[in-house]
Parts: C-alpha cells; structure tokens; sequence
C-alpha cells in the first residue's frame, strides 16, 4: 500500500491536507466585517456562522473548542479572528496561537465595521501570501487523522459503502493514523457492538457515559423520532427502524479496537493511535465541523440516497453503492462501488479504490463537494442561550 | 440452502449473513417475482418468490416470523414484527417496527 503523501507541515508537528487562511467570526454579529475581509483578499477562507452570543457553561466551552480546534486544524495554515468584542476574541486567538500557526485577532467595538475591516485585511493579505509560499513536503498517510461519517443512507451504504469505507479505516489505523467516528444517537441498536470493542474499561466506560447522556437527551423529549431518526431520506431508500440504520453505519468503522472516547470537538492526546470514538450529532454538517475541531484533516463520507455535503476545512469524499444515486448525482460521488451490489467487484477491491482516492485526495486532488463549493460549517450548540 | 454451490447469475437481492430474516433487493422486483438471493458470508443462495413489488434497496423477508418476533438483519435485532412476517413480505415501516424508539 502506497504509505507517503505531500501534505503540509504545522507549526506544532502535525500533517494537514490543505493550506486556508481562515477569517474567522467568533460571534453573527461579525459575520458582514468577515465577509468583507474575505471579498477584498483572494485565497482566504471566510467562515460565517449563526452563534456565540450569551452562550454560557458547557454550550459556550463547545462553541470555544470548535472554534479553536477548527483555526488549530492543520488544514489551516493561519487564521484572522474577528469578534464584536476584544476579550472573547482574545480567548479564541490563544487558543489557536498555541499551535505556533499565525493569527491575529480583531474587535469591532469602538472601531466600527470600517476601521476593522480595513486592519483585518492588511493582515489577512499578509497571511495569505506567506501561506501561499507553503509547500507541499513528504507526510505519512499514519500521520494524518481522518474522519467517517455517513449521511443520507439507505440499505446500500449498510451492503456496499459502509463496509467499503470499513476497509479503508482498518487499512489507515493499521498505517499508525487516527480515524474518528461518531454520530452517537445513531449506534442505537448497536452500541453495545462498539463497547466491546473498547481497549480498556476505561475508554468503555467513557463511551457508555457519552452514549447514555446523548440517549437521555433524546427519550426525555418523549418525541416520535421516525422521520427524524431514521429520516424520511433514510426510509425512501429502505431502511425501517433505528437500529437497522445504527448496524449499517457501524459497519463503516471497520475491525479496530475503539481507543478512545472523545468529547464533542475534543482533540485525540492520550497518545495511543487508532479509531476513536467522537460524542456528535448524526446531522451531516454538525459531525463535521466537530471532527475538523478535533483535527481531522479528510473526511470519508458513505451515501446511499445521495447526500451533498462538504466541510470547508476538510475535503469529503463520498462513497456510493447505490446504482441510482451513482447515476442521477453523479457530480457528487467521488468513489462509486456500487458494482459491489452486482457482485462485480470484491470488498477488497472497493477497498482498494477508495485507498486510491484517499492518497490522490491528500495529496491534492479537489473532491467533488470541493469542486462544486460545498462549505457547510455547521455550530452544535447544546441549550439556549441566556 | 445448504451448501448448494456457486449462486446463479442474475441475483436480485443480498442477505448479510446466513440466519437473517430479511434480504435487500439489488434490483427493483415485481409482485409475483421469483428472485435469487446470495449470503455474502458464505455465498450460499435462495430463491423467494416476491409478494410484493420491492424497490431496490427495499427488503424481502426469507425466513417466517410470528407475531411480534424480532427481526433479524446482520446477525442481531433491527426491530420487531407485530403481524409477524411471511416468506416473500415487502418488510418495512408497516410491518417492522423499532424495539428502540
């Protein structure tokens, strides 16, 4: 298996796949001096959102660790925070600083949208032509940190896409990479599957905790979740119940033993390599954006009905085994396996292919939803605002 | 279905494992259709006769049920069927329900 790709060397060690200069909001209200910035300097990287105002306890650590492990990703090559006011901004600008990666921070109050907006751009194009000198240099494919998740599934992605995607994770950790996985509502019906995969009590533990609390959450709403969870998408291309949904998408996370049990957003350091597990919604956007926080670099994305998702942080490849989907939507599908359906192909070749795709992926080659400028950066917020 | 050799081409559903109670259509299937369905764990095969039109990625039961048996799929529980099931059922939402929420 080809081992070495070209990827880009951090600050802090660590391997990305793309080289942004993000320009970061850290609240809305920042969004329009954001955008600004991002029209008047080529090459960067805006990232608007509809948060981080009067967030407080857990919901504001959340959104603090997004935004910082997003700006760390070593995707990014540097980072212009701006925010309505100097103190919140400063936290996010530490945070990132830390790596060593360039950054620098701008408040609105007592300036006004102009004068913000005229500063931030000095930098940012400072930023940007220092990161456009960044080269490629040799990286191996054990170094990065990928992230799974599927997304519009149906009965395909459980036969076909999924144990595809299963191949290629078991391939990865077996090179010394860091794969996440998550979508914690959705191990319902298996989640015992991966608590006996846990390495140690102690990451079992973790993990129990992590899935009765999301569980909790859920069955304390007293809501019907058909429709929601499976979704209507879900139910058109086959599947029925939960746990039908929860066992195809555990397929996707191969045979490796779980090593650890990560928070939302949460950074893997315990030092031991191989497949964590990552607390997140199974909402498509959301789980993203909270695995680029955590670190990873490329995402592997199985779908059945044909979802279009992309991150603006981490290239998404999307894996099909659906015939139709791979037809109709062909724009979107980067990796089609659905000859695994007609029994032309085996695993391991599908295998093989996504490998192929992955290795291209890394060392440059734009996915499909980059391509076609998918950039779905989506908050999780925990409870209301006060 | 034991051990009865190499499947026949044309296949027109998948079972993940030898046990399972239903398989997946890997082609749309008519009302009165006699479908071949391959095991991918040990390539072993069956034929079903359809009771009703499936769409592909939609399931066919292999196996008769009983009034609220769970139903299995990968080797391990996907729900429940409260009217139970017969050889041949278009399994779904209707007549499979989660034993989870």
């Amino acid at each position: 298996m080809e081992r070495q790709v070209y990827g880009y060397r951090r600050e802090d060690g660590r391997a990305g796949v793309r080289n942004h200069v993000v320009i970061m909001p850290v609240d809305d209200i920042s969004n329009a001096a954001v955008e600004a910035v991002a029209h008047h300097v080529q090459g960067t990287l805006p990232l608007p959102h509809a948060y981080g105002r009067l967030q407080y306890g857990a919901d504001l650590d959340l959104h603090f660790r997004t935004m910082i492990g997003v700006g760390a990703n070593p995707n990014v090559a540097a980072v212009v925070v701006i925010g309505i006011e100097d103190k919140w901004t400063d936290r996010i600008v530490r945070g990132i600083a830390a790596t060593g990666k360039p950054v620098a921070g701008f408040s609105i109050e007592g300036k006004g949208d102009f004068e913000t907006v005229r500063q931030a751009s000095w930098k940012a194009k400072e930023l940007v032509q220092d990161a456009s000198e960044r080269r490629r240099e040799p990286v191996d494919l054990g170094e990065l940190v990928v992230s799974i998740k599927c997304g519009e599934s149906d009965t395909t992605t459980g036969l076909g896409s999924c144990p595809t995607v299963g191949v290629a994770v078991d391939d990865l950790v077996d090179a010394g990479a860091n794969v996440y996985f998550g979508e914690t509502p959705e191990l319902t019906g298996g989640e015992h599957l991966v608590a006996d995969r846990c390495a140690t009590p102690e990451v079992r533990e973790r993990f129990n905790e992590l899935y009765r609390g999301y569980l909790a959450e859920i069955e304390g709403s007293g809501a019907d979740l058909l429709g929601s969870q499976p979704t209507e998408g879900n139910i058109a291309g086959g599947l029925s119940t939960i746990e039908e949904k929860a066992l195809g998408n555990i397929e996707k996370t191969g045979t490796k033993p779980v090593v650890g049990a990560l928070a939302a957003a949460e950074t893997a350091s315990n030092g031991a390599r191989g497949l964590y597990f990552m607390d997140s919604s199974s909402a498509a956007a959301e789980h993203i954006t909270l695995m680029a926080a955590g670190g990873a670099v490329l995402h592997l994305f199985p779908t059945g009905q044909g979802n279009v998702i992309g991150n603006p942080i981490e290239p998404v490849i999307k894996i099909t085994a659906n015939p139709n989907t791979a037809a109709t939507m062909a724009e979107h599908v980067d990796v089609d396996v659905s000859r695994l359906l007609s029994r032309e192909i085996t695993q391991r070749q599908a295998g093989d292919m996504l490998m192929d795709n992955i290795i291209r992926t890394a060392n440059g080659r734009r996915t499909c939803a980059e391509a076609l400028g998918h950039r779905e950066f989506s908050l999780t917020r925990l409870y209301r605002s006060a | 279905m034991s051990d009865n050799g190499a499947p026949p081409r044309g296949h027109k559903f998948l079972v993940h494992k030898r046990g399972d109670h239903v398989g997946v259509a890997t082609s749309n299937v008519e009302t009165g259709e006699k479908v071949i369905g391959v095991y991918m764990d040990d390539d072993s095969w069956i034929e079903v006769e359809a009771k009703a039109a499936i769409p592909l990625g939609h399931k066919i039961a292999v196996e008769e049920l009983g009034e609220k048996d769970d139903v299995i799929e990968y080797g391990i529980r996907i729900g429940f069927a409260p009217e139970g099931l017969k050889v041949g059922d278009y399994v779904h939402t209707h007549n499979l329900k989660s034993a989870r929420w």
